[in-house]
């Protein structure tokens, strides 16, 4: 299913906001969204929240055998799954852009930076390693897909337990947890990417961009760091032209951001490996508050009030008043009508003449009706109604109501305005007699 | 590959070159004569050959043509034998795609694109031999071939690979230097304006190091552009000598 385009007053007004510093949800320029991470009840499973985007992240192991080239080491899968529940615009079953770039940004993210000792997953050399597997679902799509991911898996890589082994000569034995402790993988590091939006051709740029603004980029650069300040990754997609010292720049704002981050992702750990510990109860349905509106909700935005009431009644000095309220938005122009309302015959009009100069007194007495459209039914006007111009026809009514009410006014309308045609061909003729 | 020293002591690598210089680079225009344009460079050991169609009218589906621009499509594929072990699935695989992702953008910043609305560039790069450098050689590939297609671009676009060995920025890697575990950058450069098409890294490098790193790989990639823009120099003095006659 294609997402619906975004509209060109839409994007002008985010461009517009961009360039005088102001983001739709209010946050600053190197702001980031409201992280959340919670975990499921297994060793492994993540759940990381930026702003409304929303990342699950499981990780498995397996024993399989290892690579021919590198047998004693383990093998490290990362896979990304962007499935329809995120967004309409994702189909499921097809490779997309988006799709391939994520899995090749998060592989080289995690992989390359040899976060995980793959070396420690060796259990037979040349025959059994650990195959240690992180599926990253995206669950809600709300921008920055890449950030959730890569903290909600390297999140899950450090929470995860793997089963112990015990090697007795020949023999290999995996213990269940009942009988032997899980024990955790060894983590060197903890690479987290942080992206960078940029608008106008370089000249301004946003961290953490929502899907309104991934919407109207020009393009993104991501930079993945751990918070000894080792970059782990850059990669600028998109198309944009870069300078070395915007790179430098983000560089550093990104060592920040991922000192901030690293520092979340450890208080959760901690917190859950607190609550596991005392016995509490954990997992994803604790984390959840109960009896409180969970979606379709939206946080306190911080948007900018300074001297918003001197604004507002500005803006309300500088506009004239409202028209009158037009209960229908059809206008009727002199001379036309519907099929079906019937207007006035003009034709007849020199006939028409006497008999309207006595009829005219009636109808200014019958209330003024300034306006064709409007249906102030209460006033009516005058008694006589003049259906047809021909005096042969005898019409009459036979339906009281208020069509004939309707009909009456189009006809005293349309009679109005014969009348103002006729009185002005009167004028004339009284000029030119 | 834990014995093998990149950096020796006198400063020579593996190869025998110093950290700043480039491998040989030898390259050919219009090499054949059904595309519009085409080319094949010489990187070392790498081999790339890069042919540009276009621009032509949208092939397929008519509702990805751009009313104002024309869209770019760039397929990377590597020939089975280019590398050391036969490869087994040369198109479609995670590492083309993302790599011919890459080179569309790359292009898209390049081209004139808003010169050919409603029309479409195709531009295909196969690696022949596999050295080390595959994005590099092949961005330098497809630059002389569209220059040979005709089709306006911004600025040459020269591609380097840059990496760091004890302390020191080398650029052009080999294979040997790239899956040493070190540090691989890949930047495509715009030399006129000092405008960066792409960066890639991947693996480790502290944040001091970066500047290093950046301003290495962009001197490498200007002095490949003034090799490019010989090569394309001589290759029309070659045709105009030869069609003067």
């Amino acid at each position: 299913m294609r997402e619906t385009p975004l509209s060109n007053c839409e994007r002008q007004f985010l461009l517009k906001a961009i360039e005088e510093k102001k983001r739709l949800d209010g946050r600053q320029t190197y702001d980031y969204r409201n992280i959340k991470i919670t975990f499921g009840t297994d060793y492994g499973c993540c759940v990381v929240d930026v702003g409304k985007t929303r990342v699950l992240a499981q990780v498995s192991c397996e024993l399989v055998a290892p690579k021919d080239n590198r047998p004693t080491e383990g093998i490290m899968f990362i896979n990304l799954e962007l499935s329809p529940m995120a967004s309409p615009a994702f189909e499921s079953g097809r490779q997309s852009e988006l799709h391939v770039t994520l899995n090749r940004l998060l592989e080289r993210c995690l992989r390359n930076s040899k976060c995980l000792d793959t070396e420690s997953l060796c259990v037979v050399s040349g025959e059994k390693v650990w195959k240690i597997r992180i599926d990253v679902h995206v669950l809600n799509h709300d921008g920055n897909i890449m950030d959730a991911a890569s903290i909600a898996a390297i999140t899950a890589l450090c929470h995860f337990r793997r089963p112990d082994v015990g090697i007795q000569g020949e023999e290999v034995t995996i213990y269940t947890p009942e009988e032997r402790d899980l024990i955790p993988l060894s983590i060197y590091h903890m690479p987290v990417s942080v992206s960078f939006s940029f608008f106008q051709q370089g000249t301004f740029l946003l961290v953490d961009p929502c899907e309104r603004e991934e919407r109207v980029m020009d393009g993104l650069l991501v930079i993945a760091m751990n918070k000894h300040r080792e970059i782990c990754s850059i990669q600028s997609s998109g198309g944009i032209m870069l300078l070395k010292e915007q790179v430098l720049r983000c560089s550093k704002i990104a060592s920040v951001k991922v000192c901030e981050i690293t520092e979340l992702i450890n208080k959760a750990l901690e917190n859950d490996r607190k609550v596991r510990k005392e016995g509490g109860k954990f997992g994803f349905a604790e984390s959840m508050a109960k009896e409180r509106i969970t979606a379709l909700k939206s946080e306190i935005a911080p948007v900018e009030m300074i001297d918003i009431e001197e604004k507002a009644e500005d803006i309300i000095c500088r506009t004239g008043a409202p028209c009158d309220t037009v209960p229908s938005p059809v206008v009727r122009a002199p001379g036309t009508g519907q099929v079906g309302e019937g207007l006035q015959n003009a034709w007849g009009l020199d006939e028409m003449e006497e008999e309207e100069e006595e009829e005219e007194d009636d109808i200014e007495q019958g209330g003024p009706e300034k306006q064709p459209e409007s249906e102030t039914i209460t006033s009516k006007k005058g008694d006589v109604v003049v259906i047809s111009d021909s005096e042969e026809e005898e019409v009459v009514i036979l339906h009281q109501g208020v069509e004939v009410k309707d009909f009456r006014e189009e006809m005293s309308s349309g009679q109005k305005q014969a009348t103002s045609a006729s009185k002005k061909k009167k004028k004339k003729r009284k000029l030119a007699h | 590959m834990a014995g093998l020293e990149l950096l020796s002591d006198q400063g020579y690598r593996l190869d025998g070159r110093k950290p700043s210089e480039l491998r040989k680079v030898q390259a050919r225009m219009g090499v054949f004569t059904q595309a519009d344009g085409s080319a094949y460079i010489e990187q070392g050991n790498t081999k790339a050959l890069a042919v540009v169609y276009g621009p032509h009218e949208v092939r397929g589906s008519r509702s990805k043509a751009l009313h104002d621009r024309a869209v770019i499509n760039c397929q990377y594929s590597m020939a089975t034998f280019s590398t050391a072990e036969r490869k087994r699935r040369p198109h479609g695989d995670r590492k083309s795609s993302e790599m011919s992702l890459h080179l569309k953008q790359t292009f898209e910043a390049a081209v004139l694109t808003s010169l050919y609305p409603r029309s479409q560039i195709d531009i295909f790069v196969k690696i022949l031999q596999s050295d080390g450098g595959n994005y590099s050689a092949c961005v330098n590939a497809a630059t002389l071939a569209v220059i040979d297609a005709g089709i306006p671009m911004r600025d040459y676009v020269c591609a380097c690979s840059a990496g760091f060995v004890e302390n020191t920025a080398v650029v052009d890697l080999c294979h040997a230097e790239e899956s040493g575990g070190g540090t691989v950058m890949s930047l495509a450069l715009l030399p006129r304006g000092g405008q960066v098409a792409l960066v890639q890294m991947d693996a480790r490098l502290h944040q001091d190091h970066l500047d290093a790193l950046m301003e290495a790989a962009m001197t490498a990639c200007r002095s490949l552009g003034q090799v490019l823009d010989g090569v394309v120099r001589q290759h029309l003095q070659e045709v105009s000598v030869l069609t003067a006659e």
